[in-house]
C-alpha cells in the first residue's frame, strides 16, 4: 500500500505531461521493433528455398552490417577526414590541428597524462587483481570477498566519482572536524596540514587513477582467478611435493600458466582507460592539470564547437589503440587456426 | 591458450583437491583479502551512511562518528526524489529516462547481433571471415572516434552532403541514444554471440536442415532457444552499461532535461555549486541501485558474459 501511494506521488510529483509522450514513444518503439521483426520472419519463412538464400541475408547480416557502417566505419573515416579540417569543417588546414595539440602547452599536459594513466591503471588493477585472485584462489568463503571488490564493476563511472569526492573532501578550516575520510586519515597518522587532494598537481592525477584501479581490479581479479581454476591440480601439488614456496609457487607455475589471460586484461584496461572520460570530467572538470585526452576531445569538439582539434584529438586515441587492436587480431587469427 | 582448455570434469572434489585446498588456506592470505575487501568496500559505504544522515551532521561531522551518534533520516531521499524545480525535475524522472533509455537499448542491439552473429557462423559465403575479423577489430573503435559525424548525421540525415535518412527530427527525442547505443553495443554482442552459437552441434542444424527447415525456420526453432543463456548474460552486460553510460546520452541526448539519464543529471548535480553532500549522496545513491541490484542477483551471468568476452578472445 505504501509501495503504491508513493508510486502515485512519485507521477504527480514528475509531471505526467512529460513522462507521458517519453512513454509512450518508448512502447511505440519497442512495438515497431518487434512488429518489424515479426514480419521479416513471416515474410522469410513463406518465401521459396531458393528466395530464402538471399532473402537470409537481408534480414539477417545486412541491419548489421549497415549500421556498423553508417555507426562506425564511416564516422570513423570522416573524424580522420574532419582532423585535417578547421574548426567548422569546412577548410582543408593541413596538420594544424596535430601541431596545435604537440605543442600547446595544455594540450601537452592532456597528452602526458593520457600516458600515465593508460601506464598506471593497468599495471596496478592487473597487479592488485592477479593477488587478490591469488589468494582467495583457494580460501573458504572466497566468494563473498570476490564479491565485495568486483562490485564497483556494476556502479557508473558517475557515480563512483562521486563516492570518491566524498572521500578526497577537504576542509580548509583546520579547527572544524574532516568529513572526508583522506583528510581524517593523514591527521590519524600525524599529517596536521593534509594537501587539497584534488586540486595540488601532479598528486590528484593519481587520486584519479586510484579511483579508476578501484573499479577496474574487480575485473581483473574475477578473469584471472577463472584462469587460475584452470591449472591443474597435478602441477600445483607436484610443487608442493617439491617444497616449493608460496612465492615461487606463485611466480614460476601460477603466473607463467595464466599469461596470456594476463595479456587479454592488461589489453582490456587498457582500451578502457584510454576511453575513459566521466571519472576526470566529474571530479575535476579536467581543471588542476588533471585532463586526459578523451575529456579535451569533448571540451574541444562540444564547448569550444571546434570539430577540427576534436577530431584530432580523437584520432590521436584511437592511435594508441592500434597496435593492441593488431596484436589482438593476429591472436585470434591464430586460435582460430590452431582450432 | 592451454590453460584455459576445460579440464576433466568430475575432479573438483576429489580427495586431491581438497587436500590443495587446506594446504593453500594459509591464515594470512585469506587475512589480506579480507583486509583489502574491507578497504574497497568503506568508500561505498561511507556514501551509504551518509545518505541517511541529516544535512547537519554531515557537513560538521565525519560520517564514521555515525556510529557513536546515530540519527538516520529519509529526508535526503526525499528531497532528490520528489523536489525538482523551474529548471530540473526531480531525480524520479530521470529514473524513468534511464529505463526508457537503456530496455531498449538493451533489446535493439541484442537482437540485431543474434541476428548477425547467426549469419557469421551459419551461412557459408564469401568474405565471411573478412567481415568478422572486422567486426572484432570495430570493438575497440573509441566511440569519440564517430561523435561528431554521428551526431551531424542525426541533426541532418546527410552523409558527405547526400541525403541518406529522412530529415526526422529526431534531436532531442530518445531515437538517437538508442541508436547510438545499439550501434555502440553491436560489435562486442556479434563477437560473443557469434563464439556460442558455431558451439551448437554441426548435426543439430544439419538434421534440422534435412527436416526441410529453411533458415528462418531454423533460427527461429532451434538456434534461438540455444542461445538463450548467452542472450542472457550479456543483456546483463549491455543494460549494466547503457544505465552507468554519460558520454552517450550527454552528447546524444543533445542537453533536453525531459530524455536525459540519471548519470548525466549526477554529473551536473557534481557540478552545480548549492548542491550538498546530502543531495549528492543519495542522488549517486539511487543512480547506483538498479545495477547494484542486477549485478548482486544476477552476478553469475554477468561474470560468465564477462569471462566470454575476455577469456575466449
Amino acid at each position: 500500500m505504501g509501495i503504491l501511494t508513493f508510486g502515485i506521488l512519485t507521477a504527480r510529483e514528475t509531471g505526467w505531461d512529460v513522462i507521458a509522450p517519453n512513454l509512450t514513444i518508448t512502447i511505440f518503439g519497442l512495438l515497431t521493433f518487434a512488429a518489424v521483426i515479426f514480419l521479416l520472419f513471416v515474410i522469410g519463412e513463406r518465401s521459396s528455398v531458393k528466395a530464402q538464400e538471399w532473402v537470409k541475408y537481408l534480414v539477417f547480416l545486412v541491419p548489421a552490417l549497415f549500421l556498423l557502417t553508417i555507426g562506425l566505419i564511416y564516422p570513423a573515416i570522416r573524424t580522420l577526414f574532419l582532423s585535417f579540417m578547421d574548426a567548422r569543417g569546412e577548410n582543408f588546414i593541413g596538420f594544424e590541428n596535430y601541431i596545435w595539440a604537440f605543442t600547446k602547452p595544455e594540450i601537452l599536459v592532456v597528452l602526458r597524462n593520457t600516458i600515465i594513466w593508460t601506464l598506471a591503471v593497468p599495471i596496478f588493477s592487473t597487479t592488485i587483481g592477479l593477488g587478490i585472485a591469488y589468494f582467495t584462489d583457494r580460501m573458504k568463503r572466497g566468494a563473498w570477498v570476490k564479491s565485495l571488490i568486483f562490485m564497483p564493476m556494476a556502479i557508473s563511472f558517475v557515480g563512483a566519482s562521486v563516492i570518491w569526492r566524498f572521500v578526497y573532501t577537504y576542509e580548509p578550516n583546520l579547527n572544524k572536524p574532516d568529513i572526508g575520510l583522506m583528510s581524517a586519515l593523514a591527521k590519524a597518522i600525524g599529517i596536521a596540514d593534509p594537501p587539497i587532494w584534488l586540486i595540488e598537481a601532479p598528486m590528484n592525477t593519481f587520486l584519479l587513477i586510484a579511483v579508476m584501479v578501484w573499479i577496474q581490479t574487480g575485473f581483473a581479479m574475477v578473469v584471472l582467478g577463472a584462469a587460475m581454476k584452470n591449472i591443474p591440480d597435478e602441477i600445483v601439488e607436484a610443487s608442493m611435493l617439491d617444497g616449493a614456496s608460496q612465492w615461487r609457487r606463485f611466480s614460476q607455475i601460477t603466473v607463467p600458466m595464466i599469461r596470456s589471460t594476463i595479456v587479454v586484461v592488461v589489453t582490456t584496461v587498457l582500451i578502457g582507460t584510454l576511453k575513459v572520460f566521466d571519472i576526470v570530467r566529474t571530479m575535476t572538470g579536467g581543471n588542476f592539470e588533471t585532463n586526459v585526452v578523451a575529456n579535451e576531445m569533448f571540451n574541444q569538439a562540444f564547448q569550444q564547437r571546434n570539430y577540427g582539434t576534436g577530431s584530432a584529438l580523437a584520432i590521436l586515441l584511437f592511435l594508441g589503440v592500434i597496435p593492441i587492436v593488431a596484436y589482438n587480431i593476429r591472436q585470434l587469427r591464430r586460435e582460430r587456426t590452431e582450432r | 591458450m592451454t590453460q584455459l582448455a576445460p579440464k576433466p570434469s568430475g575432479l573438483k572434489l576429489t580427495k586431491g583437491r581438497r587436500k590443495v585446498k587446506d594446504a593453500f588456506s594459509s591464515p594470512w592470505a585469506s587475512f589480506f583479502a579480507i583486509v583489502i575487501a574491507l578497504l574497497w568496500t568503506i568508500p561505498t559505504f561511507g556514501l551509504l551512511v551518509t545518505s541517511f544522515r541529516p544535512k547537519v551532521d554531515i557537513v560538521t561531522t565525519g560520517w564514521w562518528t555515525f556510529f557513536s551518534n546515530p540519527n538516520v533520516t529519509l529526508e535526503n531521499y526525499q528531497s532528490v526524489f520528489l523536489q525538482g524545480n523551474n529548471v530540473t525535475p526531480p531525480l524520479s524522472q530521470y529514473i524513468f529516462n534511464s529505463f526508457a533509455i537503456t530496455i531498449p537499448a538493451a533489446v535493439f542491439p541484442l537482437t540485431i547481433a543474434v541476428f548477425a552473429a547467426y549469419a557469421l557462423a551459419w551461412f557459408e559465403f564469401k568474405g565471411r571471415d573478412f567481415i568478422f575479423f572486422s567486426i572484432f577489430a570495430l570493438q575497440v573503435i573509441p566511440l569519440q572516434l564517430t561523435l561528431i559525424p554521428l551526431l551531424q548525421l542525426f541533426a541532418r540525415g546527410q552523409i558527405a552532403g547526400v541525403q541518406v535518412l529522412p530529415d526526422m527530427e529526431i534531436t532531442g527525442s530518445y531515437i538517437p541514444i538508442w541508436i547510438a547505443h545499439t550501434i555502440f553495443g553491436l560489435p562486442l554482442a556479434i563477437f560473443l554471440l557469434h563464439n556460442f552459437l558455431r558451439q551448437i552441434p554441426r548435426e543439430l542444424v544439419e538434421a534440422a536442415r534435412v527436416d526441410g527447415a529453411g533458415w528462418f525456420m531454423l533460427f527461429r526453432k532451434i538456434i534461438f532457444p540455444l542461445s538463450i543463456p548467452a542472450i542472457a548474460s550479456f543483456a546483463i552486460f549491455q543494460f549494466l552499461w547503457v544505465w552507468n553510460d554519460l558520454l552517450v546520452g550527454l552528447t546524444f541526448g543533445g542537453g533536453v532535461r525531459e530524455i536525459a539519464p540519471l548519470t548525466v543529471r549526477l554529473a551536473e548535480m557534481v557540478g552545480t555549486r548549492g548542491s550538498g553532500w546530502e543531495v549528492l549522496t543519495a542522488g549517486a545513491f539511487i543512480s547506483m541501485i538498479v545495477p547494484l541490484i542486477v549485478f548482486f542477483t544476477l552476478q553469475r551471468y554477468f561474470i560468465r558474459g564477462l569471462l566470454a568476452g575476455s577469456v575466449k578472445g
